[in-house]
């Protein structure tokens, strides 16, 4: 049967539009090393290491992992490279935490990264093509079908927009910074694709995320407090099909229940203290708060509207400023894992929600159709007892 | 390592063609039906599914995307992902396996290599700041390694044309395989150089191709087939990228993976090696401490059937094929990723005792 398995380490890079101070050698190391120093390690601890990136063409680098292989300690290691989309830093802690859960491995070194100012994400986001539309022109008419089915008032969008920014002002490693940010500053930015202004999506950042995941036995030995993972799942679905629902895919309905099967949980809403959800659109926060079952069909922009989500409210989502404040695509997912287990070890800092102890992880990626989540907890009981 | 015994149960690969009409998906589609088919289970059992690909090999970032397309993926599955061949999907799905919460995977590699060149090509999996500019190609990081182990007195010139010959001289048996034939090394030895000390037959075939395994459970596996295939060991390890910081001659991460699944030094009989090129077979032959009397890539090996991302998972496939057909006792199997042998697995396989 599987083994227990714990974050006992998280760094991460200052995302930021252009680290042009670092190569991606030297990205990868800035937040490897800093996971380490959180855990107590040190390289030679580490068993394996598995790496995470979003598509090569964004960089224009073919199975970059190769050349990184020395500068995290892997040569003479096993080593992995996942990719499964957007999802991929999620999906990238899951892989790394079955090593321990397997019994093979003791410390598993998990890095994922993205450097946009090196390459053009949105040529390699349309495939070196023309006609490229963006993820925004993607997954827009999936938000508009969501406004249309739920009738929520369009400030929603603009209400998410601000939170998730001034949530960021709290974390130092926040790509965006924007202090003035309002209502009416979101509402007045260029409309990028309807009914997502500029502000209302993420930005382009360069940027690595790193953790170290670990067993029982290694996690006791921690200088910090594990956050023990209770579930983690993937699911993937085809991306378009005749009668596939896009604003509520099944896969991520799926996902969502199978987390909250193993860990326990009957009553997300109330059982979980905190979520890190991928929100690359802002619209896409109440769209996963009822795509995974967190608010009834309707309820989700209105969890918004009444400040739910907020850091000090009833379900904070995304206290860390979210995938809206830093996007480095190929982190973007580790970002969310990490940033919820880091909730749970009471290692927020700023932007600690007080009191949590389960939190939730969640990425996606590709047209809506990959996902990966987890639960973390303080403790290694199933939430429900 | 885990106790978990893990079988193959059944796999499938398409014939490896140096352009072939059918898409990606469409060849991977093929390969897991038939995988599928082969092991005598519904699609709707399967745990998990784990895939290797490259979008780079088709030039086109989330072409691995489409391939979800052929694993079957509604209602939505439990999946993943290696930028890696398919050798490391199945790990991966070994990993998973473990967990004891399922009982069947189905693992897939894939690579189409006839839209893009592979001299413009692989020069981009190179180090990017001070390697990739020099436009190495992997026939002239092979060349250097052929070079390292003729000055090391390891081989000879005539060694790596008998590797070819005897490579093309199995695949007349492979139906899989794109090139065949009857011939011998001083025939080949009349060609020239494409990079020195390399002529062409040292050099890989190009393929397009997918394959696809079934993995089960021991218990499972025992119901489903009468002679399940265990993987008695599977470990890899890389090294570091710089080929100027490694030495050629030898495959120390080769050594370290077999070590790690299990063989020390057991009588195999029949090894599936992923050698693209002919100095890599005696390389890998003398990091194994595999002597004259184990069989050498009785498919043909990459030599004559390479469909890149999948190539790995295809040596897995031959080598159980040998032990399920009782040809073998005991085989081994060989996946490598990178320039110059830089990340290799090691795969045991065994019959049931």
């Amino acid at each position: 049967m599987a083994q227990p398995s714990a974050i006992i380490g998280f760094g991460q890079t200052k995302h930021a539009k252009a680290r042009a101070d670092l190569s991606m050698i030297g990205l990868c190391r800035e937040a490897a090393v800093r996971a380490l120093e959180d855990a107590g390690l040190t390289w030679q601890d580490i068993d394996a290491v598995v790496i995470g990136k979003a598509p090569d063409a964004f960089e224009g680098v073919m199975q970059p992992e190769l050349f990184l292989a020395d500068a995290l300690g892997a040569a003479g290691k096993p080593m992995l490279r996942v990719h499964t989309a957007g999802s991929v830093g999620g999906s990238t802690v899951i892989v790394a935490s079955h090593l321990i859960e397997s019994g093979i491995h003791e410390r598993v070194l998990a890095v994922a990264w993205e450097k946009q100012s090196e390459g053009n994400a949105q040529w390699g986001l349309a495939g070196g093509r023309s006609g490229g539309i963006g993820a925004g022109g993607a997954f827009a008419p999936y938000i508009r079908s969501y406004i249309e089915r739920t009738k929520a008032p369009d400030y929603i969008g603009w209400q998410v927009a601000v939170k998730d920014r001034l949530n960021a002002l709290k974390n130092p490693y926040a790509h965006l910074q924007l202090a003035d940010i309002s209502i009416e500053k979101v509402k007045e930015s260029p409309m990028l694709w309807d009914p997502l202004h500029f502000l209302e999506s993420c930005p382009s950042s360069d940027g690595a995320a790193a953790v170290v995941i670990a067993s029982e036995a290694a996690a006791k030995k921690a200088p910090r407090p594990p956050a023990w993972i209770l579930a983690t799942a993937v699911r993937s679905e085809p991306s378009t099909f005749p009668g596939r629902d896009a604003v509520r895919p099944q896969g991520g309905v799926d996902c969502a229940h199978d987390v909250y099967k193993q860990a326990g949980i009957t009553n997300p809403r109330e059982q979980i203290d905190v979520a890190e959800l991928y929100v690359p659109f802002s619209w896409y926060e109440p769209m996963w708060l009822e795509g995974h079952d967190i608010a009834g069909p309707g309820e989700g922009w209105q969890m918004v509207d009444h400040g739910d989500t907020e850091i000090t409210g009833s379900f904070p989502v995304n206290p860390s400023g979210g995938v809206l404040s830093s996007n480095p695509i190929g982190a973007s997912g580790m970002l969310r894992l990490a940033e919820a287990a880091n909730q749970v070890r009471g290692q927020a800092g700023a932007h600690q929600v007080d009191g949590a102890k389960v939190s939730l992880g969640q990425a996606y990626g590709g047209n809506a159709q990959y996902f990966a989540m987890a639960v973390f907890s303080s403790t290694l009981d199933r939430v429900g007892g | 390592m885990p106790a978990t015994d893990i079988a193959i149960i059944g796999w499938s690969q398409t014939p490896s063609v140096e352009r072939s009409a059918l898409t990606e998906v469409q060849l991977c589609l093929k390969a897991n039906l038939a995988a599928v088919a082969a092991a005598g289970i519904d699609r709707h059992d399967i745990g998990f599914t784990c895939a290797g690909s490259c979008d780079y090999l088709t030039g086109g970032p989330f072409a691995f995307v489409a391939n979800l397309d052929a694993a079957g993926a509604w209602p939505p599955i439990s999946e993943s992902h290696v930028e890696m061949d398919g050798a490391w999907a199945l790990y991966e799905a070994w990993v998973r396996l473990q967990h004891g919460d399922i009982d069947l995977a189905l693992v897939f590699g894939s690579g189409k290599s006839s839209p893009s060149n592979p001299t413009e090509l692989y020069p981009q999996q190179l180090d990017p700041y001070y390697l990739e500019p020099l436009g190495l190609d992997p026939d002239s990081i092979a060349a250097l390694q052929a070079r390292a182990l003729l000055d090391s007195g390891k081989a000879t010139e005539r060694a790596f044309a008998e590797v070819a010959a005897r490579s093309r001289r199995s695949a007349k048996s492979n139906p899989n395989a794109q090139l065949s034939g009857d011939t011998d090394a001083d025939t080949l030895l009349a060609g020239g150089y494409v990079r020195a000390p390399l002529r062409s037959h040292d050099l890989p075939v190009y393929s397009d191709g997918a394959a696809a395994i079934v993995l089960a459970t021991a218990d499972r596996a025992r119901q489903l087939v009468e002679h399940p295939v265990f993987i008695r060991g599977i470990a890899h390890r890389i090294e570091v990228h710089q080929p100027g910081s490694r030495d050629l001659t030898t495959s120390p991460s080769t050594t370290g993976a077999a070590r790690a699944a299990g063989h020390n030094g057991q009588a195999i009989d029949v090894a599936e090696l992923s050698a693209a090129y002919t100095p890599q077979e005696l390389i890998l032959r003398e990091s194994l401490g595999l002597d004259d009397k184990v069989t050498v890539n009785p498919s043909g090996g990459p030599l004559t059937a390479n469909p890149v991302m999948a190539t790995g998972l295809v040596r897995i496939i031959e080598a159980a094929q040998r032990v399920a057909d009782g040809s073998a006792h005991r085989a081994l199997a060989h996946a490598t990723n990178g320039q110059g042998l830089q990340h290799n697995l090691v795969c045991i396989l065994e019959g049931e005792q």
